[in-house]
């Protein structure tokens, strides 16, 4: 009775949709579970967590006050615990937590285990203040006064006031220092450096050293070293400003601590924060860290170049993959004799997709970068030589060697596409005195460009989550200069560049600071999925307004 | 019908002596538009069309008929060498239009389909507006000034019959129109290229009986001013639309003749039984 139950149950088809509908959902909860495991741990980074004051007790030891940020929480086994550990009589674990205690140059490091069974009172007080500081990651204490030339200038209740609008004063002075270094002084030594380069070029043609041009050059360089000076007066009196303020903080520990006004970047008091200020703040936080630069070997800071240097990667390629590959999808089913060779390349080009992509880094640094990039140096910057111009990874590299690692998605979308014009639009086209390029350009190929950008959607996707032919071929761990800026020719393809998923990798593995590190690399892996989704979405939405204008008919 | 005149002439009468003489139309009062003289077809080493002899009229509606795979549609569209698009065909013999061979290699495919338009079995519009449809033919030859077009489109979709239509949705898809005003549309489209023939290979099988009775009177009006040549299934049809109808089978013209003379007084056997539904 029940086999024959079984039977009509396994014959009415239902274990199959119960198979797809497992292995659907499974699918669906592991990409879910990632995202937001990802988006949770990396985004609650920029929350400003209340701090907390806890007195520690440690057996053999002095007892001591910890400030600091809970960033973790575990629960570790008696097993696991360590030998000079004294379990009480039955504990079967120890409940510890991970204090962020911050002031890493004057604790040696700026987390902590500490085990519950030691501490003591906890407390929140008010006036601890959260820093955000240029170098040695956060500080935490309490503000004593403020200190201008030596001198206090307040104290007690006025001091809090104060700094924040001193502080304000010596951000702006770092953001003016910094627009003369980068931009002002960015574009002196351009104009130097292109100086250097036109004396070296009439160096390079034996023209006699009497000659004028020389004389012109060096009184151009002499006009540029002027304004250099000037500029460097100006500096020297903005750092002299800049000095002139310091804080006086109170740790944990009792100690006092002088931190100069110009290494601090931001201050909060998270304790006396309301939740629409928390928020506040963590939009802020947010804006920071998706607009700012990197700093401290990437594990503070921002990543805004990363952003923008995948994000420019994956659109030059796009470019260059797009017109390319469409054209040789056209070529191979339009035009090509159907045959043993057609097939062959086909078969290859298919095979061209499940190449390692380290062969494609490897490829890309032999022919692009050497090769291709060597050459044109020797032809075109000799005067630069033997400092490399496009002889050196770079971006265009970059993304040539993606394009060639994606042009097989493309080509393979792209005839799939035209294989599904119906030969009623070609005859139709025909019919009118349409030559066979005209039927092409004019119904073929509008009909099959929603599908060239499936094939683009496809090519997008990969190649935003390529890393490792990237190592080889131009991307950096810190990139002086963006490749785009106000000094002509305002789009550097010469110029190494930063990405998303090198970051991760760079400030997950290769950083320092561990525990600092963790919560960038979430945050960085939630922007690269999301830029991918963002690319992703701009591409889908043009493929639908496309479908729009072409939607068959239905008889 | 054995008998054809050799010379090379657009305008002329023709020796029909061995041809049915109907009490309206006759042959002898015709002017030949495409002439066909001893043509076989190959599809690879099959014979698709073997030593076809015909003269179409000029200004008359012919229809071809036969039972399906006889091969009237590759004759068909032997006139404006669709078949250059099938790999390994091989044709022998002449194709005349207007007495000039149009397998010449001297022949521009793309004029020829220009002289001779084709409205094919399933509704073909291109997706794009109804108006750009139209002019789809006229851009290809250049002309892009737009009040020529828009007087081109009014008057091909009021040829066409379909003016009444879609004149208030001219920039909307054609791709929302029915199945009988799509086919309306691919008329319009070629007759706006003024071609001299017309080529419709079954056009209203795909379609209801009233768009087809649409169809038949479109067909019944462009005779005025076009040769047309229809392949059709469906022996009502041609003995409603057509003047002449042509009766093939398994690749061989069996008889050829105006309409109302094949189809009351059939000259062969074959004929007779296909038309009475004998087999077919």
């Amino acid at each position: 009775m029940s086999n024959s139950t079984f039977k009509s149950w396994y014959q009415s088809g239902s274990p199959w949709v119960w198979l797809n509908a497992g292995a659907v959902s499974i699918s669906l909860i592991a990409v879910i579970g990632l995202v937001l495991l990802i988006a949770v741990r990396g985004l609650s980074h920029f929350w400003p967590a209340d701090i907390m004051s806890v007195e520690y007790n440690e057996p053999g030891l002095e007892p001591t006050v910890l400030i600091g940020e809970r960033v973790d929480h575990e629960i570790v086994p008696a097993e696991r615990v360590p030998s000079d550990y004294q379990l009480r009589e039955g504990q079967i674990s120890v409940e510890r937590y991970l204090l962020k205690i911050g002031n890493r140059d004057q604790f040696g490091l700026d987390f902590r285990w500490v085990n519950k069974d030691w501490m003591g009172e906890v407390s929140y007080p008010e006036d601890i203040l959260a820093i955000e500081r240029r170098e040695w990651g956060h500080f935490y204490g309490y503000l004593q006064s403020v200190v201008e030339q030596g001198e206090i200038v307040a104290d007690g209740e006025q001091a809090w006031p104060e700094f924040q609008q001193r502080l304000e004063r010596s951000n702006n002075l770092v953001a003016e220092i910094k627009y003369i270094e980068k931009i002002e002084i960015g574009k002196i030594n351009q104009a130097l450096e292109s100086l250097r380069l036109d004396e070296r070029r009439l160096e390079l043609d034996n023209v006699p050293e009497d000659n004028a041009a020389y004389a012109e050059i060096e009184a151009a360089k002499a006009v540029q070293n002027e304004k250099y000076a000037k500029l460097q007066t100006r500096l020297s009196e903005l750092s002299q400003a800049l000095m002139r303020d310091q804080v006086v903080m109170q740790m944990s520990n009792g100690d006092e601590v002088v931190i100069p006004m110009a290494k601090i970047v931001d201050v909060v008091k998270p304790n006396d924060m309301n939740r629409l200020e928390k928020l506040q703040h963590y939009f802020h936080e947010v804006w920071k860290f998706v607009s700012g630069e990197p700093r401290e070997a990437n594990t503070e800071g921002g990543i805004f170049p990363a952003i923008f240097g995948t994000v420019m990667m994956v659109l030059i390629m796009s470019v260059i993959v797009t017109p390319f590959g469409v054209i040789a999808a056209i070529y191979l089913k339009e035009y090509a004799k159907q045959g043993f060779v057609t097939r062959t390349i086909r078969i290859a080009v298919n095979n061209l997709a499940g190449v390692p992509s380290i062969v494609y880094g490897v490829f890309g640094l032999g022919f692009f970068v050497y090769f291709l990039g060597g050459n044109i140096d020797e032809i075109f910057f000799q005067a630069k030589l033997p400092s490399p111009t496009f002889g050196q990874p770079g971006l265009m590299w970059a993304s040539l060697t993606l394009a060639i690692l994606t042009v097989p998605v493309v080509i393979v979308a792209t005839e799939e596409g035209l294989s599904r014009i119906p030969r009623a639009m070609r005859e139709g086209s025909l019919a009118l005195g349409a030559t066979k390029a005209e039927t092409l350009w004019r119904t073929v190929i509008p009909m099959a460009a929603p599908a060239m950008m499936t094939g683009l959607i496809l090519a997008v996707a990969r190649a935003a989550g390529e890393v490792a032919p990237l190592m080889m071929v131009g991307v950096v761990k810190l990139a002086p200069a963006l490749a785009v800026d106000s000094v002509a020719p305002y789009l550097h393809l010469d110029r190494q560049f930063m990405h998303l998923g090198f970051h991760i990798y760079d400030v997950g593995f290769q950083s320092p600071n561990v525990e600092a590190a963790r919560p960038l690399v979430y945050a960085t892996a939630f922007l690269l999925l999301l830029i991918i989704v963002v690319l992703n979405l701009t591409a889908i939405s043009i493929r639908n307004r496309l479908r729009e204008n072409f939607k068959a008919s239905d008889n | 019908m054995e008998a054809v005149n050799q010379q090379k002439n657009a305008a002329r009468s023709i020796d029909i002596e061995s041809m049915n003489r109907g009490p309206k139309l006759n042959m002898a009062d015709e002017t030949a538009c495409i002439e066909i003289k001893n043509f076989n077809l190959f599809y690879g080493d099959a014979q698709a069309l073997k030593d076809i002899n015909l003269t179409i009229p000029r200004h008359r509606v012919t229809a071809f008929i036969g039972p399906s795979g006889c091969g009237k549609s590759t004759f068909l569209r032997c006139f404006n060498r669709m078949n250059d698009l099938i790999d390994n065909v091989n044709i022998q013999g002449q194709l005349l239009l207007d007495g000039e061979e149009l397998n010449s290699p001297a022949v521009n495919v793309s004029d020829l389909r220009r002289k001779v338009g084709m409205v094919f079995q399933k509704p073909n519009p291109f997706p794009k507006t109804i108006y750009e449809n139209v002019a789809y033919g006229l851009r290809l030859q250049g002309v892009n000034d737009r009040q020529t077009l828009d007087k081109v489109v009014e008057k091909s979709l009021k040829g066409a019959a379909l003016w009444d239509e879609v004149k208030d949705r001219l920039q909307s898809s054609a791709m929302g129109l029915s199945g009988g005003q799509q086919q309306r549309l691919v008329i319009a489209r070629a007759i706006a290229i003024e071609p001299e023939v017309l080529l419709l290979d079954e056009p209203a099988s795909a379609l209801d009986p009233l768009s087809t009775l649409k169809i038949e009177e479109l067909i019944y009006e462009l005779k005025e001013k076009y040769t047309i040549v229809i392949v059709t299934h469906n022996m009502q049809q041609a003995a409603r639309v057509s003047d002449y109808t042509a009766f093939m089978y398994m690749g061989e013209l069996i008889e050829f003749g105006a309409t109302d003379e094949l189809f009351t007084n059939p000259g062969k056997k074959q004929t007779e039984d296909y038309i009475t539904g004998r087999y077919g």
